[in-house]
Order: C-alpha cells, then structure tokens, then sequence
C-alpha cells in the first residue's frame, strides 16, 4: 500500500525530525549551549508531555 | 543590552542574490520581517528576534511549549519554503541565532568554503521522506510451528507460551526489518543520498503497530517520478507494508558537511 501525503501542511512530526535534527548546523551564538540532542530531547519531551494531557482531557470524567 | 534588544535568526543560507533582496512580505519566528544578510557571494535569510523571547533562558522555556514550537517550526519551514523558491538553500538548524549581522557575516566569510560545497551537492536535488508502517501480526511465524507440547505441566506450558510468544514478536520484527532493509536498497539506487530518522513515537505521529523506515532520500529532479513509481510498485509488490510519502523537503536531513555523514 502506498498513499503520498496530500495535507496542505505537513505533519509537525515529520517537520520536526528534519528542523531540530537536520539543516545545517552552525555554532549559533546564543543557543551554543543547547546540544543537538538537546533541542530533540526538550521537545519531543514537550510534545509527550501535551499528547498526555490531551488524553487525560478525553478521559476526564464529566463534571457531575 | 535593553529590553527590545534584538538578535539574528538565521533560516537559510543561499547563492548571493545581487539586487533580488528577500522575499517581499515574508515574516518570520516571531512575526518578523524577513530580510538578506550578504556577504562573500552568500546570503543570509535571516529576521531580528526579540532577546527577550529568544535568549537562552526564554528559548529553552519556549521549546518546551508546544504550541509555540509548532508555530516557530512551521515558521521556520515557511520562510526556507520561500527563499527556496528563489534559488537553491541550505536550510539551518532550528534555533540558529547569532549577536548581529555582523557576526553573520562573518561567519558566511569563514565558512564560505563548506556551504558552498553544500550548494552544490544539493543542487538539482530535492529531499523526499519515506515511512513504512507494519501491522506485527502480519509478520508473525505460523502458529502451527511452535505449539507448546502436551506432556508439559500448566506452569512450563506457561512458561513456553509466554516465552514463543516473545520469541515470535522477535521473529517478526527481525522479518519486518529485512524487508524495510529491501525497500530501503531499492529506494537507495534512484537516489544520491539517503539519511535514517530514527521511528517516531507512535503517540506522537498517531500510528498502530511498527514504524519499520523514517528515512529521507536525496533525489535529483530528473529522476522524481521514477522515485515516486518505485515508491507506489514497493507498496504493490509487498502489501503488508503501509508506505508513506512526504515531501518535496528542502535539503534538511543532506546539509551536514560532507565529513560528518562519512563518520555516518
């Protein structure tokens, strides 16, 4: 099976391998201390953590 | 340094442009102008961000945030997305910022040589993305060939039960992986270059069962369509496999300099 994406705007996931993992890399100046695996760590940490709650707003019981 | 202090955010890096400019009414991260730093035959896309939202500090907090990360992303994508249009780019690594222009510029001058090397190794070639998905028990071995036998007690039959049931899902995901390994072979003749991302979280891209290839390719444009046929002929031939397309990207995952994807 194969289905090519057809979204008008790609998924954040997909974005996110290629902008905090990939591009060139030069020294920046201000964020020289945020590693590489840093900047993948922090975010995809961010991203767990508000797929989590997105879920426990789904299952939060409703208010009596 | 005051409290509208601005640094540089760099999205691309780019041929000089001579009187072409920046692409007209383009904003950035932080809703910014975007705007051309030149120098050495090179051009820098960049915006002036606010200190006070993109200092280490402020970063760090923001990156943290989802909604802002999703937004500057998809503003960073945006503005290598135009530039792009105009000319080949390098795209830079998210979070790029420096003091000033000047500082840029003077990075361009010292690392003239490397991105223009890059420039040309990505020219007349665009990046796609390849997923493949697998439903495990698609992969799975016969049940008939390891049947616990029936001399054992319920606890060893347990035990075995458990033990070839792990065995099994070794099995198939051995399989599943020799046969991205194939896909990944075939995809690799048609293209100048490939790079592996690592499986995404099944949480975050919303997807049942392995994440088997997360790989992007590097294909020159005349061959496009050949890549994205042999995508659609891979998906016939093995049925079980739930390829996916993405892209045309700019160059992100083929912009590392020539003698770090060696080290690869």
């Amino acid at each position: 099976m194969t289905h090519a994406i057809e979204r008008r705007e790609v998924a954040l996931v997909d974005l996110l391998d290629r902008v905090l993992a990939g591009g060139v890399v030069i020294a920046g100046e201000i964020t020289l201390s945020i590693a590489d695996i840093d900047l993948v760590r922090i975010s995809l940490r961010a991203l767990i953590a508000s797929v989590r709650m997105e879920d426990e707003d789904d299952h939060r019981a409703p208010p009596p | 340094m005051t409290e509208d202090a601005r640094v540089t955010w760099l999205y691309a890096v780019t041929a000089g442009r001579d009187e072409r400019g920046a692409p007209p009414d383009l904003t950035g991260v932080s809703d910014e102008p975007v705007r051309l730093v030149e120098n050495a035959g090179l051009a820098a896309v960049v915006g002036s961000v606010p200190l006070a939202d993109f200092g280490e500090e402020p970063l760090r907090a923001h990156l943290e945030d989802l909604p802002w990360l999703e937004r500057a992303a998809r503003a960073h994508h945006r503005v290598i997305g135009r530039a792009a249009g105009y000319g080949q780019v390098i795209p830079l690594r998210f979070a790029t910022i420096y003091h000033d222009d000047d500082r840029v510029r003077t990075m361009l001058r010292e690392r003239r040589d490397d991105l223009t090397a890059t420039l040309a190794r990505v020219a007349g070639r665009t990046e796609w993305g390849v997923k493949a998905y697998v439903d495990p028990r698609a992969f799975l071995p016969d049940p008939a060939d390891d049947e616990a036998s029936g001399d054992d007690s319920p606890g060893t039959a347990y035990l075995l039960r458990r033990r070839a049931q792990r065995d099994d899902k070794e099995t198939a995901h051995l399989r599943a992986t020799e046969r991205a390994e194939e896909v990944h072979t075939a995809l690799t003749a048609l293209a100048a270059a490939s790079a592996a991302h690592p499986p995404q979280d099944a949480r975050l891209a919303a997807y049942e069962g392995w994440m088997v290839l997360n790989n992007s390719y590097l294909v020159p444009d005349d061959r496009t369509e050949e890549f994205t046929a042999a995508v659609t002929g891979l998906g016939e031939r093995y049925p079980d496999f739930d390829l996916e397309v993405s892209g045309p990207w700019p160059p992100y995952s083929f912009t590392a300099p020539p003698e770090a994807e060696e080290a690869l």
